[in-house]
């Protein structure tokens, strides 16, 4: 087994499409790890959606043995890890499980948002860091610029800053070289009691659930008996094994080893991140610290676009669920809407992911209602609830005080469209804590209440900074705020899943958005229909659809009779599928549309 | 409104144009030699076959469509009309309508039609408007539309013809002024259809757009006005006569009585003890052809309706005139009750918007609801 001197345990920092998974494949590449066969563009992303998108959901890991240049051989652990603020705590534990990480920057493109917090992230794990200024083969590229930025965004020495081509390859030696000269070897006991801990797991169709782990102290073998700590569940181990990166089974893992290992678990629910497994019969004295169970923060209803679908949506969301157990969901009806389920999830990008994947991966055609953070209500009655989802908000009456949650934002934009971001923050009631300027690009750091994010605020950051703004944010606690719930209605009658928390200060604007959004999505009926928006009985918005004025077919003869019966049948078909609403039936689809997040 | 007397028509299609119009969705074809000898033997075998089942109807009307039936020999049509003729009784009334186009060829030979036996003549003119009958790629031009109306008003009692409106771009004062213009020629009896795109045409395959809900509005609007005011006031969405010259063929239809229809893609309705069944022909012009030589009928299906059905037919149909449908017709052609065939709830809504009245034991569909006539229906029926 290689001494403990001889090994290393890496993470890579990156911004999406700075090059990390290039870099990772390049680094494999040099050390072996795969033949030019098995290489597949980017080995480290398996997802097709991560594939696609440049993300990293799972955290994954591949041992290279790597020769260096004082003629010694080491065993590198590269833990690549999920690349996004809604796993943050996913990315600290895989963070844990390292001493050090490689800081990639783009050279042509600067110090991101999404950099600057996985950076923080690293330094609180007290990681060593080698800034890497990637793309250095590009035109564009400004090495000097860069490293300023990096000393004066991240407060970093970008001094001895390493300049490589992921993509050519060019100093791709170097980098495996400052792993092993510039980071910290792993410390452990081997003669003390297992200490690992749990950075990640999925489930695997052959071999059931599958946990990577970090052993601290200690040493996991097949055969073993193991308990997670936080559960006290008890589990004997059947495979062990590293990643090369296809998965090699190895007898044990000893201190600063990076593995896995299989128990014959069902599901990933079973499994925390972050959890201490130690040995059943011998258990360490103490957990590893920083454990703490994953709490959705973004609330949202899935209905299938096809009623039909249902039960097959719910077998999806369980088997989705067996491979992240992060996201939760029960079922839920809508009067509007009928059969649906309210989930949980970590973030907004979370939320997507999971319903990209439903609808790729299990082939359904999903309708995601507008996202919802969680409200704390303070009752009259000195008691304290949750608020998950607007429909479910009490009397007003019985409630004292309502908070919301808020974050810390970090935005990084260039100069000229500094103006439009602020103004933006402002609009959406954020309160400025920081700006600072680095070369051309500023720093605004932002508190703002996460009801304002979720609504459409990337998009229109996207807009107001035509793409160059980058945005990251952490949760930063709950606060008092003015918060009304706006109900929507139709010819007086209430659409249940449209309505929404909004601050008191938006509620009208809101409410008159979606009364237009609806005004445009109704078809015209014979009758007017009127839509609007009201909080308790007071009405704020209001728009009218004017009734039909012509619907009638122009050619109507002997021959006809049949296909124009069809029709009708057809037309009263439909019908016993709308809402009605008074005496007007309103389909389906126009609620679905309404609520379709994304397009204004 | 005076009692409704029973009639039976019977349609005649006659598939093939001299060139099929980019509108047009019927069932109509393009072909160059035709047998006519072989088509009246088609036409006298089905004929003959309906006459076994149906001899004790007394026949009120014969209507040749298409397709451009001005186009079949008028031999041909004597001949149908004279087997007509020895297999039912018909009535003193007889109407005898035949679709003709206003092309000159055409119009040499009305006298020959007239002398066949046709007795009321509905021409497809579509417009007085060179370019307009242009786009809807028509072969005849404004003149020899003009010409085929006079020379055929000489010749026949009874005619009527068709406007083509709410043309892509066309305004209301150019509409006003070609329905004006019309209107100087006489006629008693008008067919004013708004321009729809159907599938399978040529329009629709070039996307060409129908006017929007405003425009069409408007357009149909000033067309009802128009002709209340010249004396020819709508009786069906669509159709405009002075008293007295209203299709009797078409109110067949439209009331909901029986009719045969003979030739491909012709649609029947026989009832028998309230039993109504719908009979459809094959589409396919030669295989109705061969089944009607080998078979005697050229039938694609035959089947009875249910109540429902029945009941959808009539009003479908029946609130397209304006003078409704009174519960003792639909007692007389159902044998049961209109009011309770109704929901009181929805009939009610639509009396209180003002689309509907249910006076004196007739339903009718007022001007309004009769021009959103199609959301009445699926709102009254559903």
């Amino acid at each position: 087994m290689t001494e403990l001197t001889h090994k290393r345990n890496f993470a890579i920092i990156a911004h999406i499409d700075h090059g990390k998974s290039t870099l990772a494949d390049r680094m494999i590449e040099f050390c072996g790890g795969l033949t030019d066969r098995e290489m597949q563009e980017q080995v480290l992303d398996s997802m097709d959606i991560e594939r696609e998108r440049g993300i990293t959901i799972k955290a994954q890991t591949v041992r290279l043995t790597y020769k260096a240049r004082n003629g010694e051989t080491y065993e590198l652990n590269l833990i690549d890890t999920p690349g996004h603020v809604d796993f943050s705590y996913e990315v600290s534990r895989s963070l844990a499980a390292c001493e050090g990480s490689l800081l990639i920057v783009d050279s042509t493109q600067g110090v991101e948002a999404q950099t600057l917090a996985n950076v923080y992230l690293a330094l609180d794990a007290d990681h060593e860091i080698v800034p890497i200024l990637n793309k250095i083969d590009l035109q564009a590229s400004e090495p000097d610029r860069i490293k300023s930025q990096i000393e004066d965004v991240i407060g970093l020495d970008a001094s001895d800053a390493l300049e490589i081509s992921a993509k050519t390859g060019l100093g791709i030696e170097d980098v495996l070289e400052a792993i092993v000269e510039r980071l910290p070897a792993p410390v452990g006991e081997a003669a003390a009691p297992l200490k690992a801990l749990l950075v990640d797991s999925w489930y695997d169709p052959y071999l059931g659930v599958m946990i990577l782990v970090r052993v601290q102290d200690g040493k996991l073998a097949r055969g073993m008996k193991v308990k997670l700590m936080s559960s006290g569940e008890v589990h004997q181990i059947d495979q062990v094994g590293v990643f090369k990166p296809k998965t090699t089974k190895v007898d044990e893992l000893g201190p600063g080893d990076v593995g896995y290992f299989t128990a014959s678990i069902k599901t990933v629910a079973e499994t925390n991140v972050g959890d201490t497994i130690t040995n059943e019969k011998n258990p360490t004295a103490e957990p590893l610290s920083g454990f703490k169970p994953s709490v959705p923060v973004v609330f949202s209803s899935l209905f299938p676009t096809d009623a039909a679908d249902f039960e097959e949506l719910r077998e999806s969301l369980a088997k989705l669920r067996l491979n992240d157990a992060s996201f939760v969901y029960e079922a839920e009806t809508s009067a509007a809407l009928g059969f649906g389920f309210r989930c949980g999830f970590l973030g907004l990008l979370h939320l997507e992911i999971v319903q990209e994947r439903l609808e790729r991966e299990f082939d359904l055609d999903l309708i995601t209602t507008a996202p919802s953070v969680v409200y704390r209500l303070h009752m009259t009655d000195g008691s304290e609830r949750e608020l998950h989802n607007p429909a479910d908000m009490p009397e007003v009456t019985q409630i004292d005080y309502i908070e919301e949650p808020w974050i810390k934002a970090t935005i990084m934009v260039p100069d000229e469209h500094l103006g439009g971001v602020l103004s933006l923050c402002t609009e959406r009631r954020g309160d400025q804590i920081e700006l600072t300027y680095a070369g051309n690009r500023a720093m605004a750091i932002y508190r703002l209440p996460l009801n304002e994010i979720v609504f459409d605020f990337y998009d229109r950051l996207k807009s107001t900074s035509r793409g160059y703004a980058s945005f990251d944010y952490q949760m930063d606690g709950y606060k008092e705020s003015d918060l009304v719930k706006v109900s929507i209605l139709v010819n007086g009658e209430l659409v249940d899943a449209l309505s929404f928390m909004a601050h008191k200060g938006q509620s009208e604007f809101r409410g008159r958005a979606i009364c237009e959004r609806l005004k445009d999505l109704i078809p015209r009926q014979l009758f007017k229909i009127a839509v609007q928006a009201a909080i308790g009985g007071k009405i704020i918005a209001r728009a009218t659809i004017s009734a039909m004025r012509k619907d009638v077919t122009a050619k109507c003869y002997g021959g006809d009779i049949t296909r124009k019966r069809k029709l009708l049948e057809k037309q009263k078909k439909g019908k016993k599928k709308m809402r009605q609403f008074g005496q007007v039936e309103i389909p389906q689809s126009a609620f679905l549309a309404a609520l379709k997040m994304g397009d204004d | 409104m005076d009692e409704i007397k029973p009639a039976f028509g019977i349609y005649i299609h006659w598939p093939f144009c001299a060139k099929k119009c980019p509108y047009c969705d019927f069932n109509s074809h393009v072909q160059d030699a035709i047998d006519h000898d072989l088509w009246l033997k088609a036409y006298l075998r089905e004929l003959r076959y309906y006459a076994a089942e149906t001899s004790d109807r007394l026949v009120t009307s014969v209507f040749f469509g298409g397709g451009t039936p001005s186009l079949m020999k008028p031999q041909v049509i004597e001949d149908i009309l004279a087997e007509i003729g020895r297999l039912w009784d018909c009535s003193e009334d007889f109407e005898i309508t035949a679709e003709a186009n206003p092309s000159s060829s055409e119009t040499r030979l009305f006298q020959d039609f007239r002398q066949a036996g046709i007795n009321r003549l509905s021409i497809g003119v579509q417009s007085f408007n060179d370019q307009a009958l242009q786009f809807l790629g028509r072969l005849h031009d404004a003149a020899e539309a003009r010409k085929a109306v006079e020379s055929a008003a000489k010749i026949f009692d009874r005619l009527s013809f068709d406007l083509i409106y709410a043309l892509p771009g066309q305004t209301p004062a150019e509409w006003q002024r070609a329905l004006g213009e019309a209107l100087t020629l006489a006629p008693d009896h008008l067919s004013l259809y708004q321009l729809t795109i159907e599938p399978g045409t040529v329009f629709h395959q070039d996307r060409v757009a129908a006017a929007d809900e405003d425009i069409g509005t408007e357009l149909y609007e000033i067309t009802q006005g128009l002709m209340d005011h010249a004396g020819l006031p709508a009786y069906e969405i669509s159709n405009h006569a002075r008293e007295t010259q209203e299709s009797r063929h078409n109110l067949v239809y439209w009331r909901g009585q029986d009719y045969l229809g003979i030739g491909p893609g012709a649609h029947g309705r026989l009832t028998r003890d309230f039993q109504t069944e719908m009979i459809q022909n094959v589409r396919e012009p030669g295989k109705w052809l061969e089944l009607a030589q080998t078979k005697g009928l050229g039938q694609h299906k035959r089947t009875p309706i249910t109540a429902e059905e029945r009941r959808d037919e009539i009003l479908l149909m029946g609130l397209r005139l304006t003078e409704g449908v009174s519960a003792d017709h639909y007692h007389t052609l159902t044998g049961t009750d209109l009011a309770s065939s109704l929901d009181q709830i929805r009939l009610q809504a639509l009396e209180n918007e003002g689309f509907i009245t249910f006076r004196d034991n007739i339903l009718k569909a007022t001007p309004a609801g009769r021009q959103r006539l199609n959301a009445v229906l699926a709102h009254l029926l559903s």
